[in-house]
Formats: C-alpha cells, sequence, structure tokens
C-alpha cells in the first residue's frame, strides 16, 4: 500500500464529518442547491467534495461500486484505510461512485423494494462544473422550481416515475455538492 | 464545556452514519419510515431517544439547540436533553425559537413560524400510525407498499358515526405528497397545518420503535379527512390568562380544588415573548 493512502482523510473526524453532513442533507433536503464540502483530500482523480461524502457516509456496512476511472489502485487502498467500504459491483451497492458515463447503465443498481424503499443505491456523480442552470426540478424540498445542470434529462425522469423505488444522486465537483433524490420531478428547461 | 470522555454528540461516528444514511434515505422517501439501529441512549424509552439520536447526528458544534417538551422548555424532559447535548457537544443553546438553528421537540411545533435553516427533531413514540388497527409490522408495511389506507379512512368514519365528528384530537395522520400516510408524532392537531409548506427541515426519531422519517422543506402534507367533514384545527376556546393571545394552543392548568382553572399557552417562549412585549391576560398577575 502506498504511504499516500493514508493521508487526505478528516482532521478532526467527528466535527469535519458533522459539518460535512450537514451539506449533505440540506442538498438532499433542497435539491438543486449548491454547498460547500470539506475537510477531505482524496487522491485523483477523485474530487475533495466526493471524498468527504465517502468519509461521511460510507464505512465497512456499506458495500461500494467504484465505476470507471474512480476504480484505480490509489482510490482503492485510500477507500480501504479511510472508510473499510467493501468494493462491489453495481448490482449490490449501497453507495457507487464515478463520472456519469461510466456510472450506467442505471438499471443495474438496486432500487428499493416496495415493502422497502430505502434499500436503494446512492450514486455519487462526479462532474466537471456544477450550476444551478439547466434542468427545472419540482417537488419535495422545493419552494416553486429549482435548477440544476445535470448530466441528462430522461435518466432522471424515469427514475423519478418509479417513486417511491429508485436512485437517489448526489453531484460533486471539486469542493461543491448538489443532490437529486428520486422524489423530484425533472424536466427540460 | 464538552465533555471529552465523550465522542463529540455522544454517539460513536459508526452509529451517526447509520442514522445519518438513514435521514438522507427518509428525505428522499418522504413519509416513509425509514428502519434504524436504535442504540441505547443513557435515558430510558419514551423520553426522546429517537430524537436525541437524530439530533445527535445533525449536529455541529456551530448549532444553536432549543428542546421543547409540549411546549415547555422548562420541563424535566427538555432540559436533561438541552443540558445532555451542552455537555456532549458543547453547543450553545436557548429557548427563543427564533435564535436556535436545531430544535428538538416532544409533541409540539413552535407557535413562531420557523424559517429556512433550522431543523425541527421530533420525538416518536409509535411511527406506524395503523399499529393501533393492525398489530403486525408485516402487515402494516404491506398496506405502505400497496397504498392501502382504506383502515385508516374506516376509522375516521367510526369516529363521526359515535361522536359526529372526528374525534381524534392529537397524533392526527397526514398524507405525504399524496403517497405515504404517516404519523406526525402526538402533536394536537391544531399543529398539523404548520407541517405542510413548512421552509424548515422536519426529522422524525423513534427510538424504542427503531424508525426514522423525514419532511423536507416545502412538502405538501394533507390531514385525511372527508368532504362533508373537512379536516378542522382546533384548540380551546379561551383567550391564553397569561399573554392574553387567541391564536395559540393552549394548555388547561387547574389551579384548586375547587373546579379552578386557567388556561395559558403551551409554547412557553411564545407567552414570555409576548408577555415581555406587554401583553397582559386576566390571570396575570
Amino acid at each position: 500500500m502506498d504511504a499516500h493512502a493514508l493521508e487526505g482523510g478528516f482532521a478532526d473526524p467527528a466535527r469535519d464529518a458533522a459539518h460535512a453532513f450537514r451539506a449533505i442533507m440540506n442538498a438532499m433536503a433542497r435539491p438543486g442547491t449548491l454547498h460547500d464540502i470539506t475537510g477531505a483530500t482524496p487522491p485523483a482523480p477523485l474530487s475533495p467534495a466526493a471524498g468527504a461524502a465517502l468519509l461521511t457516509l460510507c464505512d465497512t456496512d456499506t458495500p461500494l461500486y467504484l465505476a470507471g476511472d474512480a476504480d484505480c489502485p490509489a482510490v482503492r487502498d485510500w477507500v480501504a484505510f479511510h472508510t473499510g467500504a467493501p468494493l462491489t459491483g453495481p448490482s449490490h451497492c449501497m453507495f457507487a461512485l464515478g463520472r456519469w458515463e461510466a456510472l450506467g447503465p442505471l438499471s443495474t443498481y438496486p432500487v428499493g423494494t416496495p415493502d422497502y424503499p430505502d434499500r436503494s443505491a446512492t450514486l455519487i456523480v462526479e462532474m466537471d462544473a456544477l450550476t444551478d442552470t439547466g434542468a427545472r426540478l419540482t417537488g419535495p424540498g422545493i419552494r416553486d422550481a429549482a435548477a440544476l445542470s445535470l448530466p441528462g434529462i430522461d435518466a432522471f425522469c424515469a427514475n423519478a416515475a418509479r417513486f417511491p423505488l429508485g436512485l437517489d444522486f448526489l453531484f460533486t465537483s471539486g469542493a461543491q455538492l448538489a443532490a437529486l433524490p428520486r422524489s423530484t420531478h425533472v424536466e427540460a428547461a | 464545556m464538552t465533555d471529552q470522555a465523550y465522542n463529540f454528540a455522544y454517539l460513536d461516528e459508526q452509529t451517526k452514519r447509520m442514522i445519518r444514511r438513514a435521514i438522507l434515505k427518509g428525505l428522499a422517501i418522504p413519509g416513509y419510515q425509514v428502519p434504524f439501529a436504535s442504540r441505547e441512549m443513557p435515558m430510558p424509552y419514551g423520553w426522546g431517544t429517537g430524537g436525541v439520536q437524530v439530533s445527535a447526528a445533525v449536529l455541529t458544534p456551530e448549532d444553536r439547540l432549543k428542546v421543547i417538551d409540549q411546549g415547555a422548555d422548562d420541563t424535566t424532559n427538555a432540559v436533561s436533553i438541552r443540558s445532555f447535548f451542552q455537555r456532549t457537544a458543547g453547543v450553545e443553546t436557548t429557548t427563543k425559537t427564533a435564535e436556535a438553528s436545531v430544535i428538538q421537540t416532544r409533541h409540539r411545533i413552535p407557535e413562531e413560524p420557523l424559517r429556512e435553516g433550522q431543523i425541527l427533531v421530533y420525538q416518536v413514540p409509535i411511527p406506524e400510525p395503523l399499529r393501533f388497527l393492525e398489530p403486525r409490522e408485516s402487515e402494516t408495511r404491506k398496506m405502505h407498499s400497496l397504498e392501502e389506507y382504506g383502515l385508516m379512512h374506516v376509522k375516521l368514519y367510526e369516529d363521526i358515526s359515535r361522536h359526529g365528528h372526528i374525534a381524534t384530537a392529537y397524533a392526527y395522520p397526514v398524507k405525504v405528497e399524496a403517497r405515504y400516510v404517516m404519523d406526525p408524532s402526538p402533536i394536537p392537531k391544531f399543529d398539523n397545518p404548520k407541517l405542510s409548506d413548512n421552509p424548515a427541515i422536519q426529522l422524525f426519531g423513534a427510538g424504542r420503535e427503531q424508525r426514522i422519517y423525514a419532511l423536507p422543506p416545502w412538502t405538501q402534507v394533507a390531514s385525511l379527512d372527508f368532504e362533508d367533514h373537512p379536516f378542522e384545527a382546533s384548540k380551546a376556546d379561551h383567550p391564553c390568562g397569561l399573554c392574553g393571545a387567541t391564536e395559540s394552543y393552549l394548555d388547561e392548568v387547574i389551579t384548586d380544588d375547587a373546579g379552578g382553572r386557567m388556561f395559558v399557552c403551551s409554547d412557553t417562549d411564545h407567552c414570555d415573548t409576548r408577555q415581555a412585549a406587554g401583553h397582559r391576560g386576566k390571570d396575570a398577575a
């Protein structure tokens, strides 16, 4: 294992994780809003925001799927040391991390069952940039309408149509984070 | 001063991660009860172990915490939970609704409208609204998945046939975003309209029953009713004896053995603020 894998975690785990979780919760509760999330310095190609989300939410209880570029030795070692999350394929993961193109097709992820819709995957999507423009969002957490630079439209419409089943998304870019729960209705602007 | 013998906000980090994941799924599926591995807390079940665990998972060091029990900041339960987090998380506390960023509550929603950025954490005894109609968890879970809520309407109808009106006065069932029927915890039905379209994040924690559920801001929440018997938010038809408020929810307080009684605001912060502003009721000293 490379010694770099031991670095880049939260300096003050309890308080840093509390701040990071507040950002993630506010993002999930208010789809389309952008939040700063800091404290982690994961190895490339992960963004600091994606690293902080992993440190805040993942541990030995959460199978993790690393997709595409994210599935490299540096990231595997870092995830193993800091979270202990077991790595798995898309069909059995609780969390998945990667770029949008690498994560597809979405049909392979668990979407929950009618009795337990919470047993579904959360996808952490790495983006080049995040802005509050683009697709029009409506639904719980949004007063009138919000906008977010989503990587697509149709996939998210299909996901919302399965409510209460479905996937939930975190979008990360640099030290910024936004979220899109399955309850949000998505349409082209 | 934080008690260094404990982790920040008492719970260990793995437990907090588990609760945080449940909160996120709860926010993604408004009104759905997410199972979680509730921990033993240093207080008995029924004293707010669910709310305390949710609060511990969301608190940050910069938060200002308010805890109310039936609207009051000065009851045993509220005082103990406030000092618990003062000691284990080192957070500031307050009794002012407007100054608080996190409010843990037992059985009330504050009178003062909440604002964006605030978090309201409810202590929930029985999270399943169908539990007293159907005792089997396997069946109620199936009823939720099939959206089979006829039994709840039968219960409300039986209220009407027996009493002439819907007699359920607290824990009045609601439907969230036209999908899940949810127990709003035993808040008076007077508070039900405040659940809907609220700018704050509302989180519900049931410790003994091991369930977490949530309402994101601006979520549509409708109290169940019938066209010919519409929902009505009711309260005692009196002004507050101390501050004279006519719009707030009132507690009836027995004052002697001869039938003497007075009505006072259940929300102590609301009542104190009004009295400080010079409002006086008929029983004010």
